[in-house]
């Protein structure tokens, strides 16, 4: 039988599938079991997390590791609802900021005429290889120069603008048809109306991709932790996991170190299982002419 | 179209393109651009964070291309590895196991996808207590455990001080967690490629998947590819955390040593930052050279 060239994206399962999956399963096993392990180990009872020889997974499961984390923060300087607290109010500030920002740019360059456009996009483009960490020195000068070290403007302003964020809502405004956008200015709709009631609603897998990458970005970083804030008061929760995690030589600190672990990573997962279908929508679109 | 027109007349100068762009913009320069810019001018200078800088000329770039041995002996090479392996074989790697997915199923396909993308998301942390964990040094080590029942080694390895082994659990470990963003994109991208494209292949004599691969599949999403690529190259830049985060900074023998470390340790170890600064510079220069590389080489040509 000649070849009939394949189906992309099938609707029913064949057994030719089988070839495919057993191709890719191994990867999915090494990609997949350290995940598997992040789990097993935050609810491992003392005497598995040390078990000899180490097991992988977990056989009785508790929230030990969960309540000496909590405890060991009681008696700290600072609690770990502090920390908790800085980092839920500075991530939440950073997506919302940064939706309404990045959204209303894309409007702008996506869909206004005025000079100068095409250059500024040009920027956006050029800045997705931006490699935050190689001008980490800088940065921090910027922010001590604008007087924001100690402040939680330090932790919110240098993420607002994420260039790939931009980038992939642009492509994405790109999407709404004209016409559309058209007949509410016929309807004498403002710039405004017009971003608010058709543009918003219409992109709103964009918006959750961004968000998702915004949230990454912010809920796991430590620059500005480290660098730009002195007063432990303000620091984040990442900051105090990375402390405890780094500190796991004690006996006691592994499981707690594990327990942090799963904490910081499960609102990532989350959020992206709730998000993904919107996450591959915005994706199609992702192409760099 | 004279819908276009009409819009087109509706918005041309329109002023308030300037009051949508202009928070973001403001708040790009500053924190991005202006970043770079400084990092560009201190680096023709001695700025040590305490003096003000003094004017050097080509003085740093000078010393790190023939005096600065640490970075010609370990961290060119060792950056120029990971960026191959991680960078140039997490994209094809992260192409194949796509091109993969997009033959099963939709339910399938997505848990698959999400094992395989939730490495990227583990961050700084989570991955610091699980992978310390697996390259314990001693016997109760997870990897030392496997192995030396499986008879491999005798005598436990103490993984992350040894320079034979740093750099490949660094690669191995930038590699597990390179299936981001471009990965998705480059799924979603093979996903939307027009079927009839591969009906009409097979008409005209394409033989098997794999000519379909390289003749229809790839030509077809070449901007997916692209931007892709630019994000595996920024993701094989970006590396150093692991590094730093396993063996810390410098790491053992320099074994592990990436640019983005050299300029962590002569930035804010050394307080030679103007120094520092010429590193970063030349980072954002060589990042910018593949990007023009995969340009060429996915960009589509008007």
């Amino acid at each position: 039988m000649a070849y009939r060239g394949h189906k992309i994206n099938p609707q029913r399962f064949e057994k030719s599938q089988l070839k495919i999956i057993a191709m890719i399963l191994p990867i999915v096993f090494v990609m997949g079991l350290p995940i598997v392990f992040i789990f097993c180990h935050a609810f491992k009872p003392m005497e598995e997390l040390f078990a000899y020889p180490p097991q992988f997974f977990v056989y009785n499961p508790t929230f030990e590791n969960f309540t000496k984390l909590f405890k060991a923060s009681r008696t700290a300087g600072i609690p770990m609802s502090r920390y908790a607290f800085n980092s839920i109010l500075i991530t939440a500030s950073v997506v919302a900021a940064s939706l309404l920002l990045t959204t209303m740019a894309a409007f702008a360059l996506s869909k206004l005429r005025f000079k100068g456009k095409g250059m500024l996009m040009q920027i956006n483009q050029t800045a997705l290889m931006f490699v935050s960490v190689a001008v980490m020195i800088p940065r921090y000068l910027t922010v001590n120069v604008l007087g924001l070290t100690d402040t939680y403007l330090a932790h919110i302003l240098p993420l607002v603008a994420l260039p790939v964020a931009l980038f992939l809502v642009k492509q994405f405004v790109d999407q709404v048809p004209d016409s559309l956008i058209e007949a509410a200015y016929i309807d004498g709709a403002s710039d405004w109306h017009v971003y608010v009631r058709i543009i918003v609603p219409m992109i709103k897998p964009a918006i959750a991709t961004a968000a998702i990458l915004v949230f990454q970005q912010v809920w796991g970083n430590m620059e500005t932790s480290n660098y730009y804030v002195n007063d432990e008061g303000l620091k984040t929760l990442t900051f105090y996991m990375n402390t405890l995690a780094n500190a796991n030589n004690t006996v006691a600190g592994q499981g707690m170190a594990a327990a942090a672990a799963l904490i910081m990573f499960v609102p990532n997962l989350v959020l992206f299982i709730i998000l993904q279908n919107n996450v591959m929508n915005t994706m199609a679109h992702s192409g760099i002419k | 179209m004279k819908g276009r027109n009409k819009i087109s007349k509706r918005e041309q100068g329109n002023k308030n393109g300037y009051l949508f762009l202009g928070p973001y913009y403001f708040i790009f320069f500053i924190f991005i651009i202006i970043p770079v810019v400084i990092a560009i001018g201190l680096s023709f200078t001695n700025f040590n964070a305490i003096e003000f800088p003094g004017f050097t000329g080509f003085l740093n770039y000078i010393n790190l291309l023939t005096n600065d041995e640490i970075f010609m002996q370990y961290v060119l090479p060792n950056t120029v590895k990971y960026a191959l392996i991680v960078g140039v074989g997490g994209y094809v790697l992260s192409f194949l196991v796509a091109w993969a997915l997009s033959n099963l199923t939709k339910p399938i396909r997505t848990v698959f996808a999400l094992i395989l993308y939730s490495p990227s998301m583990t961050g700084a942390v989570a991955m610091t207590v699980l992978w310390k964990i697996m390259f314990t040094g001693d016997q109760t080590g997870y990897l030392n455990s496997w192995l030396m029942n499986l008879g491999v080694i005798t005598e436990p390895v103490i993984w992350l001080v040894n320079v034979d082994y740093l750099l490949p659990i660094v690669i191995f470990i930038g590699l597990w967690s390179s299936m981001g963003v471009g990965f998705l994109a480059i799924l979603a991208g093979i996903l939307n490629t027009d079927e009839s494209l591969y009906e009409a292949a097979a008409i005209d004599g394409v033989k098997s998947r794999f000519q379909e691969m390289i003749l229809i599949t790839i030509p077809s999403m070449k901007p997916q590819m692209l931007f892709a690529a630019v994000m595996s190259i920024v993701g094989a830049f970006q590396g150093g955390m692991i590094s730093t985060m396993l063996a810390g900074n410098p790491t053992p023998g320099y074994a592990a040593q990436l640019m983005v470390n050299h300029v962590e340790d002569y930035g804010f170890i050394r307080y030679e930052m103007g120094y520092a600064a010429a590193i970063s510079v030349a980072l954002l220069g060589i990042i910018q050279i593949f990007s023009i590389v995969s340009t060429r080489l996915f960009g589509e040509r008007d």
